[in-house]
């Protein structure tokens, strides 16, 4: 009896059935390789529980759509790649500003421009962290294998209902297009974090930018019984405009420190033999896949090699990962792009000479033999 | 007034210059509302950047005040997953047919029922005063201070063109005839487009010599005429006003709850 | 349809912005702008509660009370 809850799909598809766990209800997206599997399948699969599906006529409006949507009390997500969340930048600083709840998926592709829409890169990690203008703070997960698809998935629509704040999850193209087995968890089995309700009565004054003394900021789905405003500009707990200092410098205190005093709850990450590794590697999505395979083929030949797979990347566990590394040899990055998250990691471990990038820039995926050739180039043993 | 119950009191007296048009457009949008007796709870307006976008902080409905040009995304979210709230979206002329250009023919395309609402002073005046779509050739401005080369739209064609299913022009002289087209284009079921003339005598009225806010409204009163009116066959440069278009067409929302019925029938 | 009878010009100072729509289309000429540019009913006895101003003014300044 074939069991109903193995799938063998693709990571696309593994992330679409994360987001119907969670409890999506709205999507709007545009076509964009090599995300668009995410748009067709959500636009087949969600009439079919009574949510939504809108294709809107590029990705700003795919992001005004979900942020309207949100605001309503939908669970909302939309997908893209490069090029697409590039134009997206604008409006994930307005659901920042207004902490607005909702997923954005980001399947990167060769950049920049076009680049090399079908092959692989990891190249969107500093524009995932930086990409709209001004101070803010940003959560961005990523995953290696598709039953981490699911569970980033998941965990996505639970930070971002937790801390009324968008989520990135930045996957690649070959995570988004490779199949893989996906065993599907049963309702109920994956904790899940509903939308916070405002609990204050009809009539009653609803402040919907006054955070309760856990933090959390209880949400009036637009339609309800408050009326309330919603801009992009500096507001008061009433949501109204202001260019008080004293409210201008708490409100981005508090749009940075929630995020900021909660790394490691945000933190998502595996180790693999760390414990008495001589030589760590660090990566993350698709690239995590060829550093294990080294790890695993270099240990059982005597080689102390660790993995250290992050999934969290923004907000980057600097602690955790200077703590994991403080008695390695070498700390080698392993990651398709000219040294983004190589930069995280020197900035967060004692005696930064020690860390190395092994990477692949040409849109090729980053294979064991590549990494155990720089590997030995970095141990000094030479081809 | 009773118009006062619809507003938010407390940040009165408003930000635009003495006798700029957006306050007459709020007052007959406020009359419109209050006409048709709709719950304060039913209403969603969502308004875009620049001086007409404020609009949305003075109404006590839920109002969001969103991103330059992309108002009409965010109101196809807001309605498409609520689609019993009534979508108002104020716009400016930037706003609407710059910066937001693609957003308006694709909403006028899906036929989603809201009402856009372009607020044309004919310049950008929350930047003080730049020529926009709408200004027209040989208008002046900050940014055209040799005369403007550019053609303007016609917004009621390029509404009509994209697929609006009710399509209407009036002025802040015509008080009257704009509420009553609010009205109509409020309990329209599909996409409404009213374009509102509305002098901003601070930038476009300075710069193009035209006088005093109440000039600028004599203008729209000379230089206006009823819809397929005769005076408008003599004289062609006469600026249609009225209702343009007003028919019935497949609405959005109501289209995608078929979907969702036919694709939750297909499954079980 | 009797005529209305006018009640009171009731004018928020605060709100009044002396923009002179009001003034200008008021069909009888009874309102004027005091020497604070605020719109006063100088000539209340004239007012046919047409409600002109109460309709086009850009700051719901004016209101046209009737019996």
């Amino acid at each position: 009896m074939k069991n109903q809850n193995i799938k063998f799909i693709q990571g696309n598809e593994a992330c679409v059935e994360g987001a119907l766990y969670a409890g999506l209800d709205f999507f709007a997206g545009y076509p964009i390789t090599p995300s668009t599997e995410i748009a067709e399948l959500l636009s087949y699969r969600l009439p079919q529980k009574g949510g939504k599906f809108i294709q809107m006529e590029d990705e700003i409006a795919s992001m005004g759509a979900i942020i309207g949507a949100s605001l309503t009390g939908s669970k909302v997500m939309t997908a893209t790649s490069g090029p697409g969340f590039s134009l997206m930048q604008e409006a994930l600083g307005y659901a920042i500003m207004t902490e607005i709840p909702c997923v954005i998926v980001n399947v990167q592709r060769g950049g920049p421009s076009t680049g090399i829409p079908t092959h692989v890169s990891q190249g969107d990690v500093y524009q995932a962290r930086w990409g709209t203008h001004g101070d803010h703070a940003i959560v961005t997960i990523t995953a290696s294998n598709h039953q981490d698809v699911f569970q980033t998935t998941v965990d996505a629509f639970n930070i971002s209902e937790t801390y009324r704040t968008p989520v990135i999850l930045l996957y690649d193209e070959v995570i988004g297009h490779m199949r893989e087995q996906l065993v599907l968890p049963k309702q109920g089995e994956l904790p899940l974090v509903e939308r916070l309700r405002t609990s204050v009565r009809e009539g009653v004054n609803y402040h919907p930018y006054l955070p309760r003394e856990d933090g959390r900021l209880p949400m009036s789905d637009f339609g309800g019984v408050h009326r309330y405003n919603v801009t992009g500009l500096f507001h008061d707990m009433w949501g109204f405009p202001s260019d008080n200092p004293e409210v201008v410098h708490d409100l981005i205190r508090h749009l940075v420190d929630k995020i900021r005093n909660n790394v490691n709850q945000i933190a998502r990450f595996k180790e693999y033999y760390l414990e008495d590794a001589k030589c760590i590697l660090i990566s993350y999505g698709s690239s995590a896949r060829s550093a294990r395979h080294v790890v695993e083929y270099l240990r059982p030949r005597g080689e102390k090699l660790g993995l250290l797979e992050l999934q969290t990347l923004w907000p980057f566990p600097h602690d955790i990962v200077n703590e994991k590394c403080v008695n390695a040899k070498h700390v080698v990055v392993v990651e398709m792009n000219m040294g983004q998250i190589l930069r995280e990691v020197k900035r967060a471990v004692e005696r930064p000479e020690r860390v190395f990038i092994a990477n692949r820039i040409d849109g090729v995926f980053i294979t064991p033999k590549d990494i155990r050739d720089i590997l030995r180039v970095i141990q000094g043993k030479g081809v | 007034m009773a118009i006062k119950g619809y507003i938010r009191e407390r940040f009165f007296p408003h930000i635009w210059c003495p006798g700029c048009g957006h306050g007459i457009v709020l007052n007959s949008l406020l009359r419109a509302i209050e006409k048709l007796g709709m719950s304060k709870n039913e209403i969603v307006v969502v308004s875009g950047i620049g001086c007409s976008s404020r609009i949305s902080g003075y109404v006590d409905f839920h109002t969001l005040h969103t991103i330059h040009g992309r108002a009409l995304a965010f109101a196809t979210g807001v309605k498409m997953s609520r689609p019993e709230l009534n979508l108002i979206v104020p716009m400016g002329d930037g706003d609407a047919l710059a910066i937001g250009g693609n957003h308006f023919i694709h909403s006028a395309r899906r036929n989603i029922d809201m009402t856009a609402i372009v607020m044309n002073n004919r310049i950008y005046g929350m930047t003080g005063g730049q020529y926009s779509p709408l200004s027209g050739y040989g208008t002046l401005a900050t940014t055209a201070p040799y005369t403007n080369i550019d053609y303007a739209f016609d917004t009621v064609e390029l509404a009509k063109a994209a697929g609006a299913s009710f399509v209407a022009r009036s002025t802040t002289y015509h008080v009257q005839q704009l509420t009553k087209i609010l009205k109509q284009a409020i309990l329209h079921e599909g996409f409404s487009v009213v374009e509102v003339l509305s002098q901003c005598p601070t930038y476009f009225g300075r710069k193009n010599r035209k006088g005093t806010a109440a000039d600028m409204m004599e203008f729209y009163k000379d230089n206006t005429t009823p819809v397929g009116s005769k005076a408008k066959k003599e004289n062609p440069d006469l600026i249609e006003r009225g209702v343009f278009v007003e028919k019935e067409m497949l609405e959005y929302c109501r289209e995608y709850e078929k979907i969702i019925e036919r694709a939750m029938k297909g499954r079980s | 349809m009797a005529k209305p009878k006018l009640k009171a010009h009731v004018i928020d100072r605060e709100w009044c912005k002396g923009c002179g729509i009001c003034v200008h289309f008021c069909p009888k000429d009874v309102l004027e702008l005091d020497e604070e540019d605020k719109v006063i009913a100088a000539r209340r006895e004239d007012c046919i509660c047409c409600k002109m101003c109460e309709l086009r003014c850009p700051d719901l300044a004016i209101e046209i009370e009737t019996e």
